[in-house]
């Protein structure tokens, strides 16, 4: 009888969507490009991986801890944010570079800003891009046992050759996770199939930089170059998995086209006039500030209402 | 001596030493009222540039602060805009001319920061709000604090700045290679690294931003303690937080509602008797 009379506020009828399960089965989507990493770079790759993991885990635990916050470590953000991070490193970075990235992308980027759901930009490019401009030479060494050669994009940018099914496949240097284009979009399409991610960001980011590159490129509508600048840097981990991040990317369908056609140009715009090669992870943090401002300008009309009449008539 | 003579730390209002302290801790510009941020943010990459910029900024601001309080009575106030910067560049122009003749190595450091200090906005708040109505000798006093206030602040951000972002200290290598202390502890600072992010402008934000919730979690901690720290500013955005008894909010919030409603009932008595009055009035106009 009592049970009966249980009161309890909505939802009413629970769907078992939780961020725990949302973020577990974004690890699992990852793992495929993560897996390839280790087996492209070898044993140092895994180490980077597990350190950043760790890190970010051990930092959200110590900060919630120190605070007297609810201890979160369990909804696997944290988990997202480290594999994320170390995938965006070479495989030759010394083991303190995780370490810091680390414990800025969650302190300062996630943290003190409220945590999930209140950090203003993707905390593991947050980390990236401040490991970037602080350690230029170890975030750009990708000169390993394997791999002599520079990157396939800096190849390109100096006007040199590169092999499209290498890039494809992803036996190329560069970052620990970035170089199997068919690893990730594998890992993308679990998320999509799930219903997690869907096609609107990546879809719009892809073809709007496909569309930059070929009028500003300035190789035309060359299919060797087209697909070495998707298949090559982070376009792709970039596209499905950091700028689809729910916290930093805008909720309304028109905001999401819009985001995605911002960062498609951006990150065209720092490829192909810019001084480095590569140009996704400084495109999606930019991008990420101006979401507040998309969503402000596309906030869809409520049914029955009118649309804002101007000052002189709201007066009248 | 009743209280609202009390200025800073208890020590008198207006009288040289309060204002002196008042400019250092109580409303340090850069910490606290949050001004003059262009050369805090632009100049703090070395601790050195820092002192240099603080201690030009210092001159220049006790002497306008002290010719603007002399000239107070003469300055027309619909021109006073002008006639401080007229005071205050005639100083600046000092300044880069001295810095040019003995320390040009510092002048070519700074740049167009020097002769920025004329727009800076430290020396024409202290202008306008408090040379322009008060006397000489507490005007001077006001800048010399503000001016030391503000070369602190920014002599230890660049300080932090150049340690973290470059390894040196006052142009000393610290950290990092060709660390110049001995021993062991020297063999552990040649292994930094510096985080090169921190001599950039995304630093300098980080730094001010760290120093400013340390100076707030201070004055959160005297409160707590029961120190009256009304006079004790609070800069950033934790300016509009403050820590209350909620039964004493409550208690003053009631207070406020039946002044308010005591207030409205009187003005409603008034309006009658205004009207009263003019229907009163009326009546003999008819007449």
């Amino acid at each position: 009888m009592s049970d009966m009379m249980k009161v309890s506020s909505n939802p009413h009828v629970r769907s078992g969507v939780t961020t725990s399960n949302i973020m577990m089965w974004v690890v699992i989507s990852l793992l495929p490009a993560a897996g390839f990493g280790v087996y492209n770079f070898g044993i140092d790759a895994l180490i980077i991986l597990i350190i950043s993991v760790m890190t970010t885990v051990l930092t959200e635990f110590c900060y919630e801890k120190l605070m007297n916050k609810k201890i979160t470590v369990g909804d696997f953000s944290a988990v997202v944010t480290g594999l994320l991070l170390g995938m965006n490193l070479p495989s030759t970075a010394p083991w303190w570079l995780p370490v810091i990235g680390g414990i800025f992308a969650i302190l300062v980027v996630k943290m003190l800003f409220g945590g999930l759901g209140q950090n203003f930009m993707n905390p593991a490019l947050a980390g990236r891009c401040f490991l970037l401009i602080s350690f230029p030479a170890l975030m750009t060494n990708f000169v390993t046992d394997t791999y002599t050669s520079p990157t396939p994009l800096t190849a390109l940018k100096n006007g040199g050759e590169v092999v499209v099914i290498d890039m494809i496949t992803g036996k190329i240097p560069g970052t620990i996770g970035e170089t199997s284009m068919i690893a990730i979009v594998i890992g993308a399409c679990i998320l999509i199939m799930l219903g997690i991610i869907d096609l609107k960001i990546p879809g719009t980011y892809i073809v709007s930089f496909v569309i930059f590159i070929i009028l500003f490129g300035g190789h035309g509508i060359n299919g060797t170059y087209i697909s070495a600048q998707l298949a090559g840097g982070g376009l792709m981990l970039g596209a499905f998995f950091m700028a689809t991040d729910y916290v930093t990317c805008p909720i309304t369908t028109k905001g999401k086209y819009i985001y995605g056609a911002f960062l498609g140009i951006l990150t065209g715009i720092f490829r192909v006039f810019g001084a480095s090669a590569e140009g996704v992870s400084y495109a999606i943090i930019i991008g990420n500030l101006i979401v507040p401002l998309i969503e402000k300008y596309t906030l869809p009309r409520a049914f029955g209402i009118k649309p804002a009449q101007g000052k002189e008539e709201k007066k009248a | 001596m009743s209280n609202e003579n009390k200025g800073a730390l208890g020590f008198t209002k207006d009288t040289p030493m309060e204002r002196f302290l008042n400019g250092l801790i109580i409303e340090n510009p850069t910490l606290v009222l949050m001004i003059g941020m262009c050369p805090t943010l632009a100049v703090t990459t070395s601790a050195i540039n820092g002192l240099t910029m603080g201690l030009a900024t210092t001159f220049v601001l006790a002497l306008s602060n002290a010719v603007i309080s002399l000239l107070r009575k003469v300055i027309p106030d619909t021109v006073r805009i002008p006639a401080f910067i007229v005071v205050i560049a005639s100083f600046v122009t000092l300044v880069q001319l001295v810095m040019q003749a003995y320390v040009p190595t510092m002048y070519e450091a700074l740049g167009v920061y020097i002769p920025l200090i004329v727009v800076n906005c430290i020396i024409f708040g202290r202008a306008e709000a408090y040379a322009s109505k008060h006397d000489v000798l507490p005007s001077f006093f006001d800048g010399i604090g503000m001016g030391l206030g503000f070369t602190c602040a920014i002599t230890v951000i660049g300080l932090f700045r150049e340690l973290i972002g470059g390894g040196t200290m006052f142009n000393v290598q610290i950290l990092g290679e060709g660390s110049v202390v001995p021993g062991p502890a020297g063999y552990f600072f040649s292994l930094y690294q510096p985080v090169r992010i921190f001599i950039q402008q995304a630093g300098a934000f980080i730094v001010l931003a760290v120093l400013i919730a340390i100076m707030n979690q201070v004055k959160f901690n005297l409160e707590k303690k029961g120190k009256d720290t009304s006079k004790f500013g609070v800069g950033g955005c934790c300016s509009d937080l403050e820590i209350k008894d909620p039964h004493k909010v409550k208690e003053e919030l009631l207070k406020k509602e039946a002044e308010e409603k005591a207030k409205a009932e009187e003005v409603k008595e008034e309006a009658k008797e205004t009207v009263a009055a003019a229907a009163g009035s009326g009546e003999e106009e008819n007449k």
